[in-house]
């Protein structure tokens, strides 16, 4: 679970395809929490659509510095549209919905 | 871990550990540096140089103390800070390439990003140490960490993190720059910092008082350590910043007894034969035009002679003006600059502030190491600053140029005469010797005037002298004091005439005398020669009565014996019978 567990399957061109990837350290309780709630938005809102990297900084230090990582768990929406960093556990989950943009048309 | 613990191990000393800056002036009143293995938290407002001071706390530990270290910006990018310390003489790309020193622009923008729920600066430090194992660091700078709070919302979180941050810090056990932006009010810093940084606070400070800037740094507090506590003032200059503990309060310096001259033998003489003493202060006053600048110029001029180095600190002329003008007398200052004994300094006082000017004179005098300096006129300080302010500034420069046994003329400008006795910015009580140039005004015309008001530890003249510019050099001259009083100039002269007049009729009078007696005296021995003779003559007479007297006797004598004779013999000669007879 901590580590990289879903490898992009393929770079799909498609506009609407979601490319996400999540940043944690290790198992702390953020981290784990951030990754379940993750995995829950995706699941209901993203089914089938996105792809996402989940990378345990510990591992990788020097990626900290290259993608500009403060605090951590951060997610970043590398596509569709712009660049969208968002910070914490997930658990508010309209705000990273407002984030990743996705419109739940409630 | 290990490393650490072998490092804490060592603080057995009574003293804390420090890590020096390498920045002039700076390990000097922290006496030795920041503590080591500890954050130490810089703030000051926007443009103070906080983020100089910090660079340079990495780049002096790589340079002078090999230490590596790591700088976080969080505010600059790395290109722009290599490009700013570039004009400082110093190659950020070369030392990063070398893996002595590691840049790392943290970015952080609100609106990039969402918050979502709990979060840690977890990457922050996973970044920080990093960053410090890859190049073992010993050296940390966060600048300016407080730009964490307008990228992240949640303070709660931030402080709590910011604890734990200076926690890894000091359990990295390196020693850290965290530096921080002046708050309202009394706060040092808009997010209380300094709560977490309790070991060693320094305070920068840009103040513009009349128009002029000065930069100030101050040791808020240094937990366990002595420390200078006044507010020092600092430059930024082509070489890096340098603070300069320009107050010393013992009054311990060494003193010599080895004496310097002042350039013109009669002022020697003046002062006991031999000059000045090295390393004294000398105060030379006078009002407009009286010839302090030249006195100035022939002491550095001699100092040059005798192949002593001389700093020439002008406030007022250009150094092409004083050249120039010192031609005139004679004093050839040119050469000198050329062989780099004499250093000319022109500024004008309104430049910058005092302590800037007092900062700028220490450092050159740190530089060129001269064996005299020249101030001319400190008068022209007071457009920078206030009587007291000038005071307090010279006091310190005579208490710095004492330490290094650097013989200063100051010169001064006194605007009213009448007040000569205590002028000069108070400054007499400082000086070991005061010279004092003065107009003495009379018949219609302007001289000068030259006495020695006070002279510490030496005989001194207490003479006026008449102090005369020439062409060919300054010279005194003993000032003609007469029944009219001191004279000088053309009364002067005309006196020196005067007197040799008197003296020639003096001269004829005497031989008039001389040949009046003479003639007396003929006549007297003429008239004893007369009188000799006269005696002479009346001795004849007694002699010659006295020997008729005795012919006379003999002859009575003879013939009274013939007459015996006659009577006694008949045989005898009838010439007795007779005169018996008879």
């Amino acid at each position: 679970m901590t580590e990289q567990n879903r490898f992009p399957l393929a770079d799909t061109d498609d506009d609407s395809h979601y490319r996400l990837r999540l940043f944690i350290t290790g198992a702390s309780p953020n981290s784990t929490r951030a990754i379940s709630n993750l995995n829950e938005i995706c699941e209901k809102y993203l089914k089938g659509n996105y792809t996402l990297e989940i990378i345990d900084v510990h591992q990788q230090p020097a990626i900290a510095r290259s993608e500009q990582i403060i605090a951590l768990p951060m997610l970043i929406k590398k596509a569709p549209g712009t660049e969208r960093r968002l910070i914490g556990d997930m658990s508010d989950t309209e705000k990273v919905l407002k984030g990743l943009g996705i419109n739940t048309g409630i | 871990m290990t490393n650490v613990n072998k490092k804490q191990s060592l603080v057995h000393h009574p003293s804390l550990p420090k890590t020096p800056t390498g920045i002039n002036g700076l390990d000097e009143i922290t006496g030795g540096g920041l503590p080591k293995g500890r954050p130490t938290l810089v703030c000051g407002e926007a443009g103070c140089g906080k983020t100089l001071l910090s660079l340079e706390f990495i780049i002096k530990g790589v340079t002078e103390f090999n230490e590596p270290g790591v700088f976080i910006a969080f505010e600059e990018k790395a290109e722009e800070l290599t490009t700013n310390v570039a004009s400082l003489g110093f190659d950020l790309d070369k030392l990063q390439a070398d893996k002595k020193i590691r840049l790392d622009h943290v970015h952080i923008d609100r609106s990039e990003i969402e918050e979502t729920g709990e979060y840690d600066l977890e990457g922050l430090f996973i970044r920080l140490g990093y960053a410090i194992d890859s190049i073992g660091a010993k050296r940390v700078v966060l600048d300016t960490l407080e730009n964490l709070f307008s990228g992240l919302s949640n303070q709660t979180i931030l402080r709590a993190e910011l604890r734990r941050l200076f926690g890894f810090l000091k359990q990295k056990g390196v020693t850290a720059v965290i530096t921080g932006e002046r708050g309202e009010g009394a706060a040092l810093t808009r997010q209380g910092l300094e709560e977490y940084v309790s070991d060693c606070v320094i305070l920068l400070d840009h103040r513009v008082i009349n128009q002029i800037s000065t930069r100030r740094l101050r040791i808020v507090k240094y937990r366990g350590s002595q420390h200078g506590t006044n507010e020092y003032p600092f430059l930024i200059d082509e070489e890096g910043i340098s603070v300069l503990p320009v107050t010393s309060l013992k009054l311990e310096k060494d003193v010599s007894t080895e004496r310097v001259s002042s350039g013109i033998p009669a002022l020697d003489q003046m002062l006991g034969g031999k000059g000045f003493f090295k390393g004294s202060s000398i105060l030379v006053s006078g009002t407009a035009g009286t010839g302090k600048t030249s006195l100035a110029a022939y002491f550095a001029h001699e100092t040059c002679q005798n192949n002593k180095r001389c700093l020439y600190f002008a406030f007022e002329e250009s150094p092409r003006q004083i050249v120039r003008n010192m031609k005139s007398i004679s004093v050839d200052l040119q050469k000198h600059i050329d062989s780099g004994l004499l250093m000319f300094h022109a500024s004008r006082p309104t430049l910058y502030g005092l302590e800037m000017h007092l900062a700028v004179i220490y450092k050159l005098i740190k530089k060129f190491k001269p064996a005299a300096v020249v101030l001319d006129p400190i008068t022209n300080l007071i457009t920078a600053g206030s009587v007291s302010e000038v005071k307090t500034m010279l006091i310190r420069l005579i208490d710095f140029l004492q330490e290094e046994q650097i013989t200063t003329m100051f010169t001064a400008l006194t605007l009213n005469t009448i007040i000569n006795d205590q002028t000069d910015e108070g400054l007499s009580s400082l000086v070991d010797t005061w010279v004092l140039v003065r107009d003495i005004e009379s018949n219609g015309e302007r001289n000068r005037g030259l006495y020695i008001m006070k002279s510490r530890g030496m005989k001194h003249s207490n003479q006026v002298r008449e102090f005369v510019i020439t062409d060919n050099g300054l010279d005194l001259i003993d000032v003609y004091l007469g029944p009219e009083g001191v004279l000088t100039g053309s009364a002067r002269e005309a006196q020196k005439l005067n007197e040799k007049t008197g003296v020639a009729l003096r001269d004829f009078a005497v031989t008039r005398k001389d040949r009046e007696v003479m003639r007396k005296r003929m006549m007297l021995e003429a008239k004893i020669s007369t009188l000799q003779a006269e005696f002479e003559s009346a001795e004849e007479e007694l002699n010659k009565i006295y020997l008729e007297e005795e012919l006379k006797q003999n002859i009575i004598e003879k013939n009274r014996q013939e007459i015996t004779n006659i009577r006694h013999g008949n045989a005898a000669t009838p010439k007795d019978n007779t005169k018996k007879e008879k």
